[in-house]
């Protein structure tokens, strides 16, 4: 049986490597915002308030082009929709929990934090504090998502745009599902989910970053019927 | 009137976060739910990849001999082999920098 600060340290060890990732995407978001002209401390604030990296630039985006708040908001809502997947998927490690500490773990979950801190409760059911990797992880995003929106904001325009840091992102996305392309099931669902997105890539809201998650899931229903 | 927005915006996303994890009985979803929820990653995250990849700043799609594609490639590469998060990232920036500020 493993600490609490064993899990704990787990959970940050497992996401420090997307600082990769995450710090130059950060500084990217910071640097977009200013560059859109909105105010520095506006700009910091959706780090704290919303925090959730694409949908921050996109609601800055769309404000900036004049569209109204109704639409800016719904884009967000439906980009952090995927969120509600995650939560599914938590539930089952965070069941035990106080309804108090639950409330205050899900600020907490975000992308790769979800993603690692899954593959530990996977392997680890039965460790009782799990929850700790979780704050492990989603606390040592939160810190550099804060820093390094900070330091996009300051640096600004110093940031080089030919660099092209966005490509980070799909890069610490490949890093986390690529061992999952051995097994067949798993490359069709994400096939379908990747043909999806691109087919869907004008909807509206970036609604697809839903829609195709949700057919995604309907095909790996059909493959689960289909194994048995 | 942003600000106000924002705080909207940040509501919507916390109960996003907040719902399946504190407000909804997990006894509820049945077992094929649960067996169809073990998909979650594979069915998320390429719809992060994929348009990160193949689509542009400016919502088209990308030429099929643009570095991002030969970055990606590299990286699938690097991290199915060396099972390494810092090595896949890395090796696929590089490569596509590699492409774009010295060829």
């Amino acid at each position: 049986m493993l600490s609490k600060k064993q899990i704990f340290s787990k959970g940050i060890l497992a996401v420090a490597p997307h600082m990769f990732s995450v710090i130059p995407f950060g500084i990217v978001c910071g640097a977009i915002g200013i560059e859109l002209g909105f105010s520095p401390i506006l700009v910091y604030a959706m780090s704290i308030i919303i925090f959730g990296g694409a949908s921050q630039i996109v609601f800055l985006q769309l404000l900036s082009g004049g569209a109204s708040a109704l639409i800016a908001v719904t884009s967000v809502g439906v980009i952090n929709s995927r969120h509600l997947l995650y939560g599914a998927v938590l539930s089952e490690y965070l069941e035990k929990l106080s309804f108090i500490k639950k409330l205050l773990i899900s600020y907490l979950v975000v992308d790769q934090g979800f993603a690692e801190s899954n593959k530990f409760f996977q392997k680890n059911r039965n460790e009782t504090h799990l929850h700790y990797h979780l704050l492990g992880s989603g606390g040592t995003l939160w810190v550099c998502w804060q820093i390094s929106t900070l330091a996009g904001i300051i640096l600004g325009s110093f940031v080089p745009e030919e660099l092209g840091l966005k490509f980070a992102v799909p890069l610490t996305f490949i890093a986390i599902v690529v061992q999952d392309i051995k097994k067949l099931d798993h490359v069709i669902v994400m096939i379908t989910c990747g043909l999806s997105s691109l087919l869907f890539f004008d909807a509206p809201f970036k609604s697809y970053i839903i829609i195709s998650p949700i057919i995604a899931l309907f095909v790996a229903a059909l493959v689960l019927r289909l194994k048995k | 009137m942003t600000w106000f927005t924002i705080i909207i915006a940040g509501i919507i996303t916390y109960f996003m976060r907040m719902t399946m994890v504190a407000l909804v009985d997990r006894d509820l979803l049945g077992e094929r739910v649960k067996a169809v929820l073990a998909y979650v990653p594979s069915a998320v995250f390429p719809a992060i990849i994929f348009p990160g990849i193949f689509i542009n700043d400016y919502g088209t799609f990308i030429e099929m001999n643009d570095p991002k594609i030969f970055g990606a490639i590299v990286a699938i590469l690097v991290g199915y082999f060396s099972r390494n998060v810092i090595a896949t990232i890395i090796s696929g920036l590089f490569s596509y920098w590699i492409i774009i500020f010295l060829l």
